[in-house]
């Protein structure tokens, strides 16, 4: 027989639930583990080398463009060097300002698109100019010129490279700010005369937490590798061991050209591995909140599937 | 069309940004980089260059709206000085002698990794869950992580040292003639695929990712489930219904990734020695060529800009809800 | 234990299907979205199947074209169109069948087109697909087509953004004629419309099933429109049919508490004002059991006195 139940109407425990939900797809995501394990041997290394090797890394250790043995495990500079001392303190200064550049361009970003997003009309229309330009103009070009005209230093390394790099998070964050604005729960603030700065920063930037994250993700990847191209080039600080300047020196020295390949490897290896590290992170974050872009997965029981 | 004239008007106001950046840049500078210019010609600069370098620099007495307004003027007509490490050829006859290589070399790097990364895509996205699916993204993703010149000291290292398969550096065997003999033609491409592989390999996971999540929206777009009821053709919807949608976004970010390129191939030319624009603007940079530096800077930027241009031209005739406003 | 259901006519069923369960098959756990379903539909009849949001209407339009997509499977039941079995088709006979036996109007008509190609081309895809015809003689067909819902053919170069809502829904109404399939599945093709625009596409569909006689499955829960327009309706609850009879029988009388529920849910355009009564607050119906008949050609699901009780003296909490 049909029967009736009266039931109660369920609360919505939806944000906290959501928060837990989001970690814990994190947690079971392979491609996440994964690069956060790999992140945090490079954060440990980076952190150890001082202990590891005492001393300046760059001081002369050995013969000149030694190949890999049991006192240099990966061999010297055509100076003479040791490799793995530099590779690991390289760690030092790529990670240090990756983060930091990141944070300033995710920093930056958060501001210039939540303003935008929240003030509208001309400051949007004003901002959003200043956000195209700053996309379309080519940002290699643009950060040679820039760190060639200022004075040389970690500080111009990390100025220009924050100034070619807000724009593009710039605008993610704005349109997905725009789209948490038009909710209702926004306009309800703003009618109760809540501050600006409140409903900016309690009201939508929470909301946008998982976005902010893969923005702040794919800034310290920019800052990695637009270090590294710089220093390269011979345009960052020289005077410190970082992966770049490294690679620069490999260059210099002709490394390639005399075959020694342990001189150059470790460093480009080094930033490879961090930049996949981080991207991993940024695809598995991706793959949890956008629940189509998952894995297929066979359902557990065999069910007469007529669907394709 | 008036989509189009926004846009132009856009591209306007970024290259008159450019230009005044130019303008700033060396007046920001602590120093009197005249005289240190003046050391490394050696001597050979005439007054009247001094005198127009000094103007390029900002170091002479006039007020510096005077000084702009004679700056925009002389880019607007196309005198941008002498170069300092090519003394005494003129900046644009230096640069239009060397830009035809970076076109060469980033243009069909460009179409390679454009063309196969989409199909990939494409593919990939139709069979989830299949081969091309599970096992790309990651290596593309992994390859894209390299830094340009890493991979490109790689490729050098590999293919051109240990080898011997492709020649490690410039653009074609030193002392050939420049010809349309099909002698010279095969001797720049062997010299062009090494630089051109690397930006291709590090460029394709990006557009192979990018069409492939497009296309995974598109296709849970309702006009695909509609199709579907029709009987249509399976190649058909992936083609003409998804494909067709799917690759509008793309076209957009193509002409964002304009610039990356340009990055990746001015790395890849310091490589190789290959002598385009980029190898062009380390030596500018090495030589405190300044002249030459905002030359190229601004050349880059124009041609990015104007590519740009052509994208969005290319877009209205895609898209033709942009067409009717 | 499943009742059948007797078609209407003594011809063949166009359409037959018997105890459909479709789910929803997620990480976790899954859910029943169509449950034990039967039902058939005679040629030209108008089948009504009614019912709130999320009873499960679309999920069954979807399964008859076999238009699932995952996490949705068929688990059980069969479903056969004019004696064919539509679950064991290849995908080549699959592909016939659609469009050309039974056709979908969807919901939305801007959704279903495909936004960057011309009206004209959309409609010569089916000719050229099904009929083999070249894309002249297929341009030619579907100017027709446009003529027979009022458009005009020179619309055959607009875009779906270029055209109003109207005629994007008789463009798609149109489409879905095109091959005189024999079963129209109509999954709520006026709910975006508004007012006024649902009696032109509603009068424009009762005209194209009298000359061309296709049968029709139409899937609302506007109930008013449907018991208009439909010949036999069924009730559609949670996943499963609580009550299936004649659409006048079901007006008159209504078996179900859920559908006297329903049919109590509109205001009359005449008479004196009176309260509505709807389904009260918090209540749910739970172990639909299977339809008797209660009267010829009407079944409905039993339910016990209480529960009648309960929706009729609005017990609620």
């Amino acid at each position: 027989m049909t029967s009736v139940i009266l039931q109660q109407p369920t609360e919505a425990k939806a944000a906290r639930k959501t928060n837990r939900g989001f970690i814990h797809g994190l947690i079971t995501n392979k491609k996440a583990m994964t690069g956060m394990a790999i992140m945090l041997v490079f954060i440990i290394l980076a952190l150890a080398a001082p202990v590891l090797f005492p001393g300046d890394p760059s001081r002369i250790t050995g013969m000149a463009s030694l190949e890999p043995d049991g006192e240099h495990w990966l061999g010297t500079t055509a100076k003479g060097q040791d490799v793995l001392a530099l590779t690991i303190y390289g760690a030092r200064s790529s990670l240090f300002v990756g983060l930091t550049v990141g944070c300033a361009s995710t920093f930056i970003g958060i501001l210039v698109g939540l303003s935008s997003a929240y003030f509208g009309k001309f400051i949007d229309e004003a901002l959003s100019l200043l956000t195209n330009v700053f996309l379309l103009l080519p940002g290699l070009p643009l950060l040679v010129i820039l760190a060639a005209f200022l004075p040389p230093g970690l500080g111009t390394v990390i100025l220009v490279l924050t100034v070619t790099g807000w724009a593009g998070s710039a605008r993610v964050l704005r349109s997905q700010a725009l789209s948490i604005r038009s909710k209702d729960f926004v306009a309800a603030a703003v009618v109760s005369g809540e501050r600006a700065g409140r409903i900016m920063f309690r009201e939508i930037l929470p909301n946008m937490a998982s976005i902010v994250m893969g923005t702040l993700l794919a800034c310290v990847i920019y800052g990695i590798g637009a270090q590294a191209g710089l220093e390269f080039l011979g345009l960052g600080d020289v005077s410190t061991v970082s992966w770049g300047n490294n690679l620069f020196w490999a260059g210099n020295e002709g490394a390639l050209l005399t075959g020694s390949w342990w001189v150059f490897i470790p460093s480009g290896l080094c930033i490879a591995l961090v930049a996949f590290a981080l991207a991993l992170i940024n695809y598995a974050v991706d793959e949890v909140t956008n629940p189509r872009l998952r894995k297929i997965r066979k359902p557990a029981t065999t069910e007469r599937s007529a669907a394709q | 069309m008036r989509f189009i004239l926004r846009r132009l008007g856009f591209y306007l106001i970024a290259f008159w940004a450019s230009i005044t950046l130019n303008f700033l840049l060396p007046r920001f500078m602590p120093g009197d980089p005249v005289s240190r210019m003046f050391a490394r010609s050696q001597d050979r600069m005439q007054p009247e260059q001094l005198e127009a370098l000094r103007k390029l620099l900002g170091v002479d007495d006039r007020p510096i709206w005077e000084q702009y307004a004679g700056y925009l003027q002389d880019v607007l007509t196309g005198q941008m000085g002498v170069s300092i490490t090519r003394f005494p050829t003129p900046v644009t006859e230096v640069i239009s002698s060397q830009i035809g290589w970076t076109l060469l070399l980033g243009g069909t790097a460009l179409v390679i990794a454009a063309v196969v990364g989409n199909l990939l895509g494409i593919l990939a996205a139709w069979r989830r869950g299949g081969a091309i699916d599970s096992a790309l993204p990651p290596v593309l993703v992994f390859i894209g992580s390299f830094p340009y010149f890493w991979l490109a000291m790689g490729a050098l290292y590999l293919f051109g040292v240990v080898l011997g398969w492709f020649p490690i550096r410039h653009a074609f065997t030193d002392g050939l003639e420049p010809a349309f003999t099909t002698e010279f033609i095969g001797d720049v491409g062997a010299h062009l695929v090494l630089p051109a592989l690397t930006i291709v390999l590090v460029s394709i996971g990006g557009w192979m990712l990018g069409m492939r999540n497009t296309m995974i929206a598109t296709n849970s777009e309702d006009y695909i489930t509609m199709a579907e009821a029709k009987g249509l053709r399976p190649g058909r919807i992936m083609l003409r219904y998804a494909a067709r949608n799917a690759m509008l976004p793309s076209v957009t970010s193509f002409g964002m990734g304009l610039g990356f390129v340009v990055g990746g191939a001015l790395l890849t030319e310091v490589v190789f020695a290959y002598p385009g624009v980029g190898y062009q603007l380390l030596n500018a940079v090495q030589g405190l060529d300044y002249p030459l530096m905002q030359g190229l800077f601004l050349t880059i930027t124009a041609a990015v800009l104007l590519a740009n241009f052509l994208v969005d031209i290319l877009y209205v005739r895609l898209d033709p809800r942009v067409r009717s406003n | 234990m499943t009742v059948s259901q007797t078609s209407f006519g003594s011809h063949e069923p166009v359409l037959d299907v018997k105890n459909l369960t479709v789910k929803y098959i997620g990480d976790t756990r899954s859910t029943t979205a169509v449950d034990n379903v039967s039902f058939s539909i005679g040629a030209g009849e108008v089948f009504g199947l009614a019912g709130e949001s999320g009873c499960g209407k679309s999920t069954i339009a979807n399964s008859i074209m076999r238009l699932l997509k995952d996490p949705a499977k068929i688990a059980a039941g069969s479903i056969s169109f004019g004696g064919k079995d539509v679950l064991a088709m290849s995908q080549g006979e699959l592909r016939r069948f659609r469009w050309q036996d039974v056709a979908m109007v969807f919901q939305s008509a801007m959704n279903s087109l495909n936004p960057v190609l011309t009206i004209g081309e959309q409609m010569a895809d089916i000719f050229t697909t099904h009929a083999g015809y070249s894309r002249q003689e297929s341009l030619r067909r579907a100017a027709q087509l446009l003529e027979l819902v009022r458009i005009d053919p020179a619309r055959l170069k607009s875009y779906p953004h270029q055209l109003s809502g109207g005629m994007r829904q008789r463009a798609v109404i149109a489409m879905a004629v095109a091959l005189k399939p024999s079963l129209l599945i109509l999954d709520e093709p006026t709910t975006a419309l508004d007012v006024v625009v649902q009696q032109e596409i509603m009068a424009q569909i009762k005209d194209l099933q009298r000359e061309l006689g296709f049968s029709v499955l139409f899937i609302t829960h506007d109930m008013s429109l449907m018991v208009e327009l439909s010949h036999r309706m069924a009730v559609m609850y949670g996943g499963r049919i609580v009550e299936t009879a004649r659409a006048h029988d079901i007006y008159t009388t209504p078996g179900h508490p859920y559908t006297q529920a329903l049919m109590g849910a509109f205001p009359p355009l005449t008479g004196p004002r009176i309260p509505l009564e709807g389904l009260p607050e918090g209540v749910k119906f739970q172990n639909i059991p299977d339809l008797a008949e209660v009267a010829p050609g009407h079944f409905v699901a039993p339910f016990d006195a209480d529960a009648e009780a309960a929706v009729f003296e609005g017990a609620a909490q």
